[in-house]
């Protein structure tokens, strides 16, 4: 038993940490949040540079071949700097989607441009009426020939307006249960009877879209994988894509607990520094307490996607997307709480940080989902 | 990182879990929450049982073989100590002060004499240990200890009261803090002495607690002669050692309360499919399955935070006062816990042990009122809040008692 980062890791997380800080500070989090593309070219490059785009892809496809916990620590940092653009997207929803259900062809066609930070990428999956519910999948494909024929709308997803391709979820045969019929068709964004509209969004940060298609033409060779089958690669991907998802949440968490936490010993009332007071130090304490423990649940999720056994790789995602995003939602609240009037203003960063735990908190699977899928693998 | 026991380990644990399915008491049902009615009996059992694990080989293990351990590893110990916790947590309890407070207190902060004298005893089953820190005026306030210790011709002449003193009344010692200066601050004119309990003038009396157990006891001092070779560390030490091996054994202590309460999960959810609502196995309310996912979420919290601070510490890391997080993480888990598995069962929820209509043999209705001293006993929730914002956060302390520090 070994529970701990290494030096490697240290480093990149110092790395990142600096990287957060210069080159994506809170004024360019700012910029981007009013921003409509949501990230510049400049900071985009300078990220691939790093080789974050390619943490986890194969050698062979131009990527670095390592952890979820490697770019666990690179998100961490990424979260505790509300960083804006599409990395999330590309890098975790399409690339992680591509490497558990591609074939060889379409992972050599794809990867190494994500790698390179060349292309972007993201994944079509929520519906309108699905809410929370990552199963529910009821937009069709029909067989027309030499393909299929996509009709439909995808909502919330996520920097769809910058994507040069995207991923579609899609039920190919009748039914209710996302096990059976689902496929997934990868198309360009520009393909004809595709539309996007970005959403206006309470998290600026990370932009999100509505996708429409009608009577949109898609080639065999479009599917991701086997036809009919796509759920079970997707849910690899997706568990990934969660995992990832606690790590920004663990950073952001931490963040704002040192937020206030510095207010608090420095904001005289009743003629003492707020903090104190046990109503203030509490708080302090239990951010503190939510955001460590959130780091202890997110490293065993993380490990356990490329270690553990598949019932483990899915309880942990679910306890710690569950955990963490709550975590997030209390530690930002909690912020806004001790700075008072000063953390209700636009002025101070704070409410990014709320934003974005809002919208990590429903991504994915609101806590509800996962508490539900953590009940139905106790049973299982 | 790596989460898995090594191959050496793994055969360690293997070897222990067949060794303990053979060596239970006779009787010992796993299925009943309570094997044992008195707490006398209970005590007994543990002793029989401590001996047993001595005997063959698996107490203290990485305590020095001078004084009656293995000479192995922590991590042995943890594995035989959560095997423990889940398999038999009832068996375990009476000795939970002993092994918890009083023998790493000795360990590391005794003299070589009374290390000699009494862990070999506390290893081998024969002494249960009992803890006198808290007294009527020094709850969470512990620093404000009243018990006068006056050193008299090469004796401490001990006057005062203890309070909600677990085991007392089935303990052969006491490990105590006492004041013996009291001219200086209050943190600084504390002792911490053995106390033998069969010495004149210590009176043990039962209090029943919540739960109509009588778990605690009061205890009073009238003129008690305590040698002063009884004495651990130095006079004014008391409040350093008392803390310092706090530290050190929380980790360890966090580490076995992940196994029980994985073993109470268990039992929550074969609750859930048991019980009926509607008609129906409770498990089918949607209600109740995300209150099983939650807990289980805590209790996961607990584990896999209890492991990352014990790997810290198996690396030689010095445990800090973030180990205060841990005391939360199942204290307050645990209230949840037992407050959602009583709320499931309905009307039934009201019956105890002994009726045909009993569930689980009344463990939870037991269960749901004892956990209301789990966010009490050993420093409450507010105590380990104030640690934290004030060791870990470096948040100030409040004005009166930065005051009255100077």
């Amino acid at each position: 038993m070994d529970i701990k980062l290494n030096e490697d890791q240290f480093e990149i997380a110092r790395h990142a940490r600096r990287f957060c800080e210069n080159e994506s500070s809170i004024e360019y989090v700012r910029a981007m949040f009013e921003d409509e593309r949501g990230f510049t070219d400049d900071v985009w490059a300078k990220m691939a540079e790093m080789g974050w785009m390619g943490m986890r892809i194969p050698e062979s496809y131009g990527g670095l071949e390592l952890g979820l916990l490697d770019l666990a620590v690179v998100l961490e940092e990424m979260g505790r700097g509300v960083t804006p653009g599409p990395f999330f997207s590309t890098v975790l929803l399409a690339a992680e989607t591509l490497m558990a259900a591609g074939n060889e062809g379409q992972k050599a066609r794809y990867l190494p441009g994500i790698a390179a930070g060349e292309i972007k990428g993201t994944l079509a999956l929520h519906e309108p009426d699905g809410g929370a519910d990552l199963g529910y999948i009821q937009m069709e494909a029909r067989e027309d020939g030499e393909g299929y024929i996509l009709n439909g709308t995808k909502i919330a997803v996520p920097d769809a307006h910058v994507a040069d391709f995207l991923i579609c979820v899609v039920r190919t045969r009748r039914g209710r249960q996302p096990g059976r019929g689902i496929t997934l068709f990868l198309l360009d964004t520009t393909s004809p009877g595709l539309s996007v509209s970005t959403l206006p969004t309470m998290d600026g940060t990370r932009k999100l879209c509505s996708v429409e298609f009608r009577e949109t033409r898609v080639r065999r060779e479009a599917i991701l994988g086997d036809p009919h089958k796509g759920w079970k690669p997707l849910l690899k991907a997706l568990q990934v894509a969660q995992v990832a998802l606690c790590a920004e949440c663990v950073g952001g968490a931490e963040r704002a607990m040192e937020i206030a936490t510095e207010y608090a010993k420095v904001r005289i009332q009743f003629d003492q520094p707020i903090g104190a007071f046990q109503a203030i130090k509490h708080r302090c304490a239990q951010m503190y307490v939510e955001a460590e423990t959130a780091r202890s649940i997110l490293y065993w999720a993380a490990w356990a996607q490329d270690h553990g056994k598949a019932k483990e790789a899915a309880m942990s995602a679910s306890v710690a997307k569950a955990y963490c995003s709550e975590v997030f939602r209390n530690c930002s609240t909690s912020a806004i709480q001790v700075l008072g009037g000063t953390g209700f203003s636009w002025e101070h960063d704070i409410h990014f940080y709320l934003r974005r735990a809002k919208a990590n908190e429903m991504a994915l699977g609101d806590p509800a989902y996962h508490r539900e899928q953590v009940v139905r693998l106790l049973e299982a | 990182m790596d989460y898995r026991l090594n191959r050496k380990q793994e055969a360690f644990r293997k070897e222990f879990v067949s060794w303990l399915a053979e060596n239970l008491p006779a009787g010992w049902d796993p299925s009943r929450f309570r094997n044992f009615e008195s707490s006398e009996a209970r005590a007994g059992a543990y002793r029989s049982f401590q001996g047993k694990l001595a005997r063959a080989g698996y107490a203290a293990m990485h305590y020095p073989k001078a004084y009656g351990g293995q000479g192995r590893s922590l991590m042995e110990d943890v594995i035989v100590l959560q095997t423990l916790a889940s398999a038999c947590m009832e068996l375990r309890m009476p000795g939970s002060i002993t092994h918890g407070m009083a023998a790493p207190t000795i360990l590391h902060c005794g003299n070589e004499e009374q290390k000699k004298k009494y862990l070999p005893k506390i290893i081998d089953g024969t002494d249960i240990w009992c803890q006198g820190f808290s007294e009527p005026n020094a709850g969470s306030d512990v620093a404000n200890v009243s018990t006068r210790a006056v050193k008299e011709n090469g004796h401490y002449v001990l006057n005062g009261q203890k309070l909600w003193t677990s085991l007392a009344h089935v303990s052969d010692y006491c490990i105590l803090l006492v004041r013996t200066d009291p001219n200086v601050a209050k943190h600084k004119g504390l002792s911490y002495l053995l106390l033998d309990m069969k010495l004149p003038g210590v009176e043990v009396r039962p209090t029943t607690q919540i739960t109509g157990d009588a778990e605690f006891n009061e205890l009073f001092f009238d003129e008690v002669h305590v040698p002063e070779d009884m004495l651990v560390g130095q006079e004014g030490q008391g409040w350093m050692i008392a803390i310092t091996t706090l530290m050190f054994e929380r980790v360890l202590g966090d580490a076995l309360m992940g196994a029980a309460f994985e073993r109470n999960l268990e039992r929550m959810l074969d609750l859930a499919k048991k019980t009926r609502r509607s008609g129906r196995p409770v498990i089918e309310d949607p209600v109740f399955r995300q209150q099983l996912a939650q807990g289980f979420i805590e209790v996961m919290v607990l584990k896999y935070h209890g492991l990352r601070n014990l790997s810290t510490q198996l690396q030689g890391g010095i445990p800090g006062p973030e180990g205060s997080i841990g005391k939360l993480l199942w204290s307050e888990p645990n209230q949840r816990i037992c407050e959602n598995a009583v709320g499931m069962q309905g009307p039934l929820s009201q019956i105890t042990g002994g009726s045909p209509w009993s569930v689980h043999d009344g463990l939870w209705q037991h269960a749901f009122l004892r956990s209301k001293g789990n966010t009490i006993e050993a420093g409450t929730s507010e105590v380990q809040r104030n640690i934290i914002g004030e060791r870990c956060l470096g948040l100030p302390k409040d004005i009166s008692r930065a005051a009255r520090r100077k």
